[in-house]
């Protein structure tokens, strides 16, 4: 297995959604590819970086108008029911 | 602290407090999402704000198959592609199914200096981020957005975007590689950068 060959199942590897034997190939190449296993290892990193939470709270003006419309629509919701 | 999926039977159940209590544990995240795709604050507001009153709206549907984040990340992706398809702003597909040919090799190959955690305590790797996010191409960005930060699965991001599941892993892998590119140029430790592998011989074409 070459790296490009490597590059094009990526996805699937990264993803955990690889079959067993195509694995196998993949994980004998790793062991052996300094520059792939780097690779894996930054875009794991990119993934996890990308989807970790923003660490803003809210605009306040935003968090107050937020929840001021969700209570009004819960209330609506409620007297639908009711009804 | 109850999970989720306690906390969503107990809003059904009429408790408003429960119902609040989902919307201050995911509102950050639903904003993030919805930031990153309309790349416009006040509709990034808007959306979130519609995409909660979904959630509410349609709460009983929620049956707990994926995770109560996975459901809001779609009701807002959903919102979020409904905006930027008014606004036009929406690339149309292409004609030809996308192909792993002349795929970009990895250039700046180097181990980060800092994890992803110690990384997220610093205000700068935001911005280093959102430069790097903008700097994709539409086609690309929505996939990686949707598909990894969003966690939507291939199926659902190639349904909302009008995409066959080919399409979407195509060009999620491309847009992995082009954020790893940059990101690492980043991030990367320059005094650990290692060449790309050099494949001359035959003995590797087993
Ligand atoms: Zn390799």
């Amino acid at each position: 297995m070459k790296c490009e060959e490597l590059l094009a199942i990526l996805n699937e590897y990264v993803d955990g959604e690889i079959d067993p034997g195509v694995c196998e190939e993949y994980r004998e190449h790793l062991d052996n590819c300094d520059p792939c296993q780097v690779v894996v290892d930054n875009i794991r990193k990119t993934i996890e970086l990308c989807r970790a939470c923003e660490p803003f709270e809210l605009r306040p003006a935003f968090k107050t108008k937020l929840d001021a419309a969700l209570r009004e629509r819960w209330r609506t919701r409620r007297d639908c029911r009711q009804r | 602290m109850p999970d989720d999926g306690r906390l969503v039977e107990r809003a059904l159940h009429g408790e408003l407090e429960a119902f609040e209590e989902l919307v201050r544990r995911h509102e950050r995240q639903v904003l993030a999402l919805a930031r990153r795709m309309l790349r416009n604050e006040a509709d990034a507001e808007d959306v979130t704000q519609e995409a909660f009153a979904s959630a509410l709206d349609h709460l009983e549907k929620f049956r707990g198959e994926t995770s109560f984040r996975s459901w809001l990340m779609t009701i807002v992706s959903h919102a979020a592609l409904k905006v930027l398809r008014k606004k036009n702003s929406l690339p149309t597909v292409p004609l030809d199914e996308e192909s792993l040919d002349g795929l970009p090799r990895p250039e700046f190959i180097a181990d980060w200096r800092e994890g992803p955690t110690s990384l997220l305590e610093r205000k700068e790797t935001m911005r280093h981020i959102q430069e790097a996010l903008d700097e994709l191409s539409e086609n690309y960005r929505l996939v990686f957005l949707l598909r990894d930060v969003g966690e939507l699965s291939i199926r659902e991001t190639a349904g909302l975007l009008g995409l066959t599941e080919n399409n979407v892993k195509v060009r999620l892998l491309r847009a992995r590689l082009a954020l790893r590119e940059k990101l690492t140029r980043v991030f990367g430790d320059s005094t650990a950068r290692i060449a790309p592998h050099a494949h001359g011989g035959t003995e590797e074409t087993a």
